[in-house]
């Protein structure tokens, strides 16, 4: 596209409001679309495969371990460099670079899960317990809607990081915004490449934003930290109680 | 063993208890055991209270009777039946459990969670939740609390709440860890009043676990004191604990005001009043009101004692404000314990008695509780070891 300035941020500016970028096969409209189909599948096979493991391990204490170790290899995995990797052994299509994305999203959502769950008030769930609750009803209405505020946050840095490096499957045709900065870098097109980064931040920033709105609806109101207790007058049967065990004279 | 042979000898056509626990012993995996075969039998609609120092396995015992602990050997029957032949859902079910850190679950509110139990069982939410705002005001709170949740309730109102959550479903046992230890004193002798009151009406089996032996010897019916390692030391009544200790354990156990504390178990209709001369707060200010006794007492128009007026100080006191203030209440027919504190804590030395109504009908003294006091005892020593000394 033909710039009318040689500097950076005004070539991404026109690129960004050039009204041929915003429409067509390969629009920013139609690239947002692809780049959230892509994040939310990454993000279902991500929760399917987290959430049990992490519902399992918090409720049970039994494999933390295990999954501790185990999050800390996958944090220590290059995404890019996966997606080449599971591209070499199966070949291109839609899944293998996906599998790399669920490498990177199941550490937080795992961790968030796990923590969740296991940071609920011990003697909170010994009371469930000990009122008749059996084991799922424990784990499904009082340490899942409890451990709802950590276990929301792990999610929401799943898909924070997930919306940010969805890019890279632009390097294997898969479409995307990655393509404005596979193709800017190319064509030395600097207006679209920085074009494309930014919009990748929006999309990223309105998303978490979205994340956040359910975190807040979802939760309960009763355990919204930082709240100072509202003392009550008790009712008058109590003070009359009090003042029957003994005044003075 | 003295429980066996108690029940024994009140003969066949006494009432089954309604908790046995038939040689029950708790021994951890580390090989430390917590309860030593024990053995139980907990009163129907009772208060028994499971008392003992740290680590003499009293909530591990209360635990095995809702399966929250599963005994090592033994049995526990509940209603003559075995309890380890029952799903422990559905036991636990059956009778409330009260802790001491409230337990509520934070994310649900004041109403929902008292009304947890009935919800488990099936019972609709509408008519759960109306059940719940009933149990509010039995056990003393304002209705609008059910609309809270647990963070924005004091530490007395919680532990109000946990009760009413265990009342619930209406479970003929009540299991009470320790419920009121987390409240102040001030709290905690409300709230024991309140259980008082409730179990008046309610009538239910409660066992309740605590480590302080005033707290047993207030509530219980029974008193059961546990030694380290979970071994019984002493199962009678409280009057009986503090005037009989079984054993040095439980002598020391229960304490050096036992003796005092023991008052409490004694009936004080014997104490003589006396009369006494009042002023009425409103003609204080008046100098031709005259006091003739050292110490007057200054009453209000209900009759209702205000503080004393010194007669050496009539003229510097003017209105309610200049009254020496006055010591603890004594209801006619409160115990002992009332009495001698209500001699001991007026400046005066004259201890005020009052009726139902609040209303001063006299004073009580200090010698003359005393003596009751030692006429008591010298009986209790003829007719406990024949001997009057």
């Amino acid at each position: 596209m033909d710039y009318t300035s040689d500097n950076l941020f005004a070539q991404m500016g026109q690129w960004l409001v050039a009204p041929e970028n915003w429409s067509g096969e390969r629009g920013i409209p139609m690239r947002i679309l692809e780049h959230l189909g892509y994040t939310g599948l990454t993000m279902l096979i991500a929760l399917a495969v987290a959430v049990p493991i992490g519902l399992y391990v918090g409720h049970t204490g039994k494999g933390r371990v295990v999954i501790v170790s185990g999050i800390g290899i996958l944090r220590a995995l290059p995404t890019l460099g996966m997606v080449f990797l599971f591209v070499l052994l199966a070949g291109l299509g839609l899944l293998p670079p996906i599998w790399a994305l669920v490498l990177l999203a199941v550490p937080p959502v795992l961790s968030g899960v796990y923590a969740g769950i296991a940071s609920v008030n011990r003697d909170t769930v010994d009371a469930a317990r000990a009122m008749g609750m059996s084991e799922a009803q424990i784990l499904f209405r009082v340490e899942v809607p409890n451990g709802l505020p950590v276990i929301l946050g792990g999610v929401r840095a799943a898909v924070l990081q997930v919306v940010a490096t969805v890019a890279v499957v632009a390097y294997i045709n898969l479409g995307g915004l990655g393509v404005f900065l596979v193709e800017g870098t190319q064509l030395r097109d600097y207006g679209r490449l920085f074009g494309g980064a930014v919009v990748i931040g929006v999309v990223a920033i309105a998303v978490d934003l979205l994340m956040a709105l359910v975190q807040k609806f979802a939760v309960s109101p009763g355990l919204r930290a930082g709240r100072a207790p509202v003392r009550t007058q008790d009712s008058g049967r109590q003070k009359a109680v009090a003042s029957a065990q003994g005044g003075t004279t | 063993m003295t429980t066996e042979t108690s029940s024994r000898s009140m003969g066949g056509a006494a009432r089954r208890p309604m908790i046995e626990l038939r040689g029950v012993t708790k021994t951890y995996p580390g090989g430390q055991t917590a309860v030593n075969n024990l053995s139980l039998d907990i009163d129907r609609g009772a208060i028994t209270v499971l008392v003992g120092p740290s680590g003499c396995g009293k909530t591990t015992t209360m635990r095995m009777i809702n399966r929250m602990v599963e005994p090592t050997s033994g049995a526990v029957l509940v209603d003559g039946e075995d309890i380890a032949d029952r799903k422990a859902s559905d036991l636990r079910r059956s009778m409330g459990y009260v802790m001491q850190s409230s337990g509520l679950m934070p994310h649900r509110t004041v109403l929902d969670n008292i009304a947890t139990v009935p919800r488990l069982n099936g019972v609709p939410r509408k008519d759960a939740r109306t059940r719940a705002s009933e149990l509010l005001e039995v056990v003393g709170l304002a209705p609008d609390l059910g609309r809270r949740y647990p963070a924005q309730l004091s530490g007395g109102q919680q532990q109000r709440v946990g009760v009413a959550r265990a009342l619930a479903a209406d479970p003929p046992i009540l299991l009470m860890d320790e419920p009121f230890s987390a409240v102040d004193p001030v709290v905690r002798q409300e709230l024991q009043e309140e259980l008082l009151r409730l179990q008046r009406d309610m009538a239910k089996t409660i066992v309740f676990v605590t480590h302080d032996i005033d707290e047993a010897t207030i509530l219980g019916d029974k008193v059961a004191v546990l030694n380290i390692g979970g071994v019984l030391a002493q199962y009678a009544t409280p009057e009986e604990i503090l005037r009989a200790p079984a054993s040095d354990f439980v002598a020391g156990f229960v304490g050096r005001d036992r003796g005092f504390r023991h008052l409490s178990f004694q009936e004080g209709e014997g104490v003589r009043i006396h009369s006494i001369q009042t002023i009425e707060v409103d003609r204080l200010g008046d100098p031709d009101a005259a006091v003739t006794s050292p110490w007057t007492l200054a009453v209000d128009a209900g009759g209702r004692p205000q503080g004393w007026v010194p007669q050496n100080r009539r003229s510097a006191i003017r209105s309610a404000g200049d009254l020496v203030p006055g010591g603890s209440l004594y209801r006619r027919g409160d115990t002992l314990r009332r009495a001698l504190d209500a001699a001991l804590s007026a400046p005066s030395g004259l201890g005020v008695a009052v009726d139902d109504e609040g209303r001063v009908v006299g004073s009580v003294r200090a010698g003359e509780i005393l003596e009751l006091i030692e006429d008591a005892r010298v009986s209790r020593g003829r007719a406990n070891y024949n001997t009057a000394v």
